[in-house]
């Protein structure tokens, strides 16, 4: 278990109010490839969320270890720069700021990413035309105006930037036409192969995984990690849904 | 001072103009007869140093009898009781002039110095220490340049002396914004010292803006000064008041005046970014009156002063003029700004539009007032107002008052406020981008300033970042 980059024991979190994980266990080894599913409302995204630090859910039990440290009271800025990495399933608007000088600006706050700006420029072009990404984007204000995919691919120009050591992606897939698909599908790839990352796919659709080998799959429902399977998984839930483990989960007399 | 003024006696003609102002006669005993009210007899002093014609020296006693006269305003914006008016010959007295050494000077502003990587040798004279430094050079050099188009830039006393230009100053001076436009318009003429005077000739187009604050620095003046601008038919001229470098003087009233003339097919871009020290009541007059097919275009970025009333005032007499008005204003810990701005169109087929932000912190107030007025031929007249104020904090206040007086029902004008804060969302993605919080926070907030920053030229735009961020660290004062 010591060798793993993200430990997660026994935790539990919610709002002030509501209680919405519940006792989640959950390792993943540097490089592997994991996969999130679980119905609407499950918690998925807040699991991803709470991973990152987001102020808004508090933990009330349990602790995250990442990469040999432990970052459960951890600002989200810390985790970034520790190698932790989240695609968030609706990234936001922040009027007035160019893309292209708030990648500069994070870029330059990592000393393992500092570099001139005419190798960043470079650098930032040749993942723009990997994803496919117009130039003029980089000069027009982040996310500002982005259609839905647009904004996913600005997430992946960010992800293939910083090399985290964990990318979690809530929904990356979502929203995205067929050609963008595949163009993100193989950016994903390239971060895995580059950057020997690591991977927590949050999906409803399986169609992006056909191109990744996927070590673990996870099922959550009503904030509970109720199955951890093969890449095989995938495929039962394609095609049989969650009916099974929302009936186990409700025989062990979760409500 | 003596030192001060010293060194820089032999340097240009421009410092002696400075120097002579404040040499009174009276002894510090004499100061003190005089500290209940602003007299006659300095009045008579300030016109008698700077050699004068009667028709200023008229003037300025005229204004005086009626800055006694007037009230002071009632129930308008932040108090300004804790501004001693009993004491207001101190003022204009040697004794309050700017800090006189650097060692006068207050820390968090030579902090705020050190922090906006402002140059040791202009530091002195930017904090309003009439110390030599290079600028004074750029000014001479600027002034030869555009001379050379026949564009006139200097003080008002220098074209005061030139019998060429006395002529135009007597026409243009005081037309435009009346003594009795309120008590502290009237305070101005009686006391006025320094600022510009710019003519731009008929077709002229200057290629780089003309940066007043190289000018005021030499000059050492600044408190009470008088800008006049004129911009002959068709021609074009920017004009940059002041720095982001906080200006500090003892004495904490600022009452400037600055009259504006925007002939026929013309344009004026007039931009400022002001960053008065904190002690400072700031009541400054600005207007500006705009021939047809003409622009007017202001740029105004408010930073610094305790109380501030600025609301510069476009008068759009010409057919087809059009006005924008571009204007943030920042108001931390202890700071009342009253801003804003007023528009008169009274031509045909004029348009206006005015576009503001207010960022409010640490319990600092925002009043935002506009005056929109359509004259009753100004057929077809548009006008847009739209303000956006951003709270960072729950004890800060943000509000704004719009005003409207349309006689013209073929006009048409708008008006539309927001209020916002910045989102949690929008902290978590940059901070899970590697940003602290306060990094993070800057951000939006420069990110919402952007609108004005774009407006102003490179390095002004740098520095009023620097600004902000120096703001958002609670770093000034
Ligand atoms: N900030 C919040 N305040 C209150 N409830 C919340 C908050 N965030 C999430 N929830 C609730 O927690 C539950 C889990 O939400 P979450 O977004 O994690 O689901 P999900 O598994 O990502 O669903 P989907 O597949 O629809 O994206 C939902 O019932 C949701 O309403
Ligand atoms: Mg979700």
């Amino acid at each position: 278990m010591s060798d793993q980059l993200l430990t997660i024991s026994g935790l539990s979190a919610g709002t002030e109010d509501t209680p919405i994980l519940h006792d989640i266990n959950l390792s993943i080894g540097a490089g592997e490839t994991h996969v999130l599913m679980g119905p609407n409302g499950a918690g998925k995204s807040t699991l991803g969320h709470v991973i990152m630090g987001d102020p808004v859910f508090q933990v009330t039990g349990g602790s995250i270890m990442f990469d040999g440290q432990d970052v459960t009271d951890k600002g989200a800025d810390k985790r970034s720069l520790a190698g932790i990495f989240l695609s968030y399933q609706a990234p936001v608007e922040v009027p007035g700021v160019p893309l292209y000088s708030f990648l500069r600006t994070i870029c330059q706050m990592r000393p393992e990413l500092k570099t001139t700006a005419r190798k960043f420029r470079a650098r930032v072009g040749e993942i723009a035309d990997q994803l496919d990404i117009d130039q003029s984007f980089l000069t027009r204000e982040l996310n500002v105006g982005f259609s839905g995919g647009e904004k996913k691919k600005i997430e992946m120009l960010q992800l293939l930037l910083l090399r985290p050591k964990l990318a979690i992606l809530d929904e990356t897939d979502s929203g995205l036409d067929v050609d963008a698909l595949s163009i993100v599908s193989k950016a994903i790839e390239a971060y895995r192969a580059d950057c020997d990352g690591a991977l927590l796919m949050i999906t409803h659709n399986t169609r992006i995984l056909e191109r990744l080998s996927v070590d673990h799959t996870h099922v959550m429902v009503r904030g509970n990690l109720v199955a951890d399977g093969p890449a095989s998984l995938i495929d039962d839930i394609d095609s049989n849904g969650f009916a099974r483990f929302e009936n186990e989960l409700a025989q062990k007399g979760v409500e | 001072m003596a030192e001060a003024t010293e060194t820089t006696r032999k340097r240009s003609q421009v410092a002696d103009v400075d120097r002579s102002l404040y040499d009174f006669k009276y002894s510090e005993e004499g100061f003190e007869r005089y500290a209940d009210g602003l007299s006659t007899d300095i009045v008579r002093a300030i016109s008698e140093k700077k050699d004068e014609p009667q028709w200023m020296l008229d003037m300025r006693l005229k204004a005086l009898a009626i800055y006694e006269e007037m009230e002071m305003p009632a129930n308008w914006g932040p108090s300004i009781e804790m501004l001693d008016l009993n004491h207001i010959s101190a003022y204009v007295s040697p004794k309050t002039k700017q800090a006189s050494s650097w060692d006068e000077v207050p820390e968090d502003i030579k902090n705020t110095f050190e922090r906006l990587g402002i140059p040791e040798a202009e530091r002195e004279s930017l904090a309003g220490v009439g110390a030599q430094y290079d600028s004074e050079i750029v000014y001479h050099n600027m002034r030869a340049e555009v001379a050379d188009q026949g564009v006139i830039y200097t003080t008002i006393e220098d074209a005061l002396h030139d019998p060429e230009l006395e002529p135009i100053v007597h026409e243009y001076f005081g037309k435009l914004i009346p003594m009795r436009d309120h008590k502290f318009a009237a305070l101005h003429y009686a006391v006025w010292s320094g600022g510009s005077f710019v003519y731009v000739p008929e077709g002229v187009t200057l290629p780089y803006p003309l940066q007043s604050y190289f000018r005021l620095n030499a000059q050492g003046a600044g408190q009470f000064e008088h800008t006049l601008i004129i911009v002959e038919p068709g021609a074009d001229l920017h004009f940059i008041e002041g720095c982001s470098a906080p200006k500090y003087y003892e004495a904490n009233l600022h009452a400037g005046a600055v009259e504006l003339f925007v002939k026929d097919n013309a344009r004026l871009r007039y931009s400022t970014i002001e960053n008065w020290s904190k002690n400072m009541f700031n009541l400054n007059t600005k207007r500006a009156t705009v021939g047809a097919d003409a622009k007017m275009e202001w740029v105004s970025g408010s930073f610094g002063s305790h109380v501030s009333y600025l609301y510069p005032t476009t008068i759009m007499q010409g057919a087809r003029s059009t006005c924008e008005f571009t204007g943030i204003t920042f108001a931390g810990a202890t700071q009342d700004l009253d801003t804003g701005c007023k528009v008169i169109l009274n031509g045909p087929d004029t348009t206006a539009s005015v576009d503001t932000k207010s960022i409010s912190k640490d319990g600092g107030i925002n009043t935002f007032r506009s005056s929109i007025v359509v004259g009753r031929k100004a057929d077809r007249a548009r006008a847009t107002v739209s303000c956006a104020s951003l709270m960072l904090d729950d004890f800060s206040r943000s509000d704004t008052i719009p005003a409207m007086d349309v006689r013209n029902g073929s006009a048409s004008v708008g008006h539309e406020a927001t209020i916002g804060r910045i989102s949690d969302d929008t902290i978590l993605y940059l901070m899970s981008r590697g940003c602290s919080e306060a990094e993070a926070r800057t951000m939006v907030v420069n990110g919402f300033a952007d609108p004005v920053s774009k407006e102003l030229p490179m390095e002004y735009a740098i520095e009023m970042n620097n600004l902000i961020k120096l703001e958002m660290e609670g770093a000034i004062g």
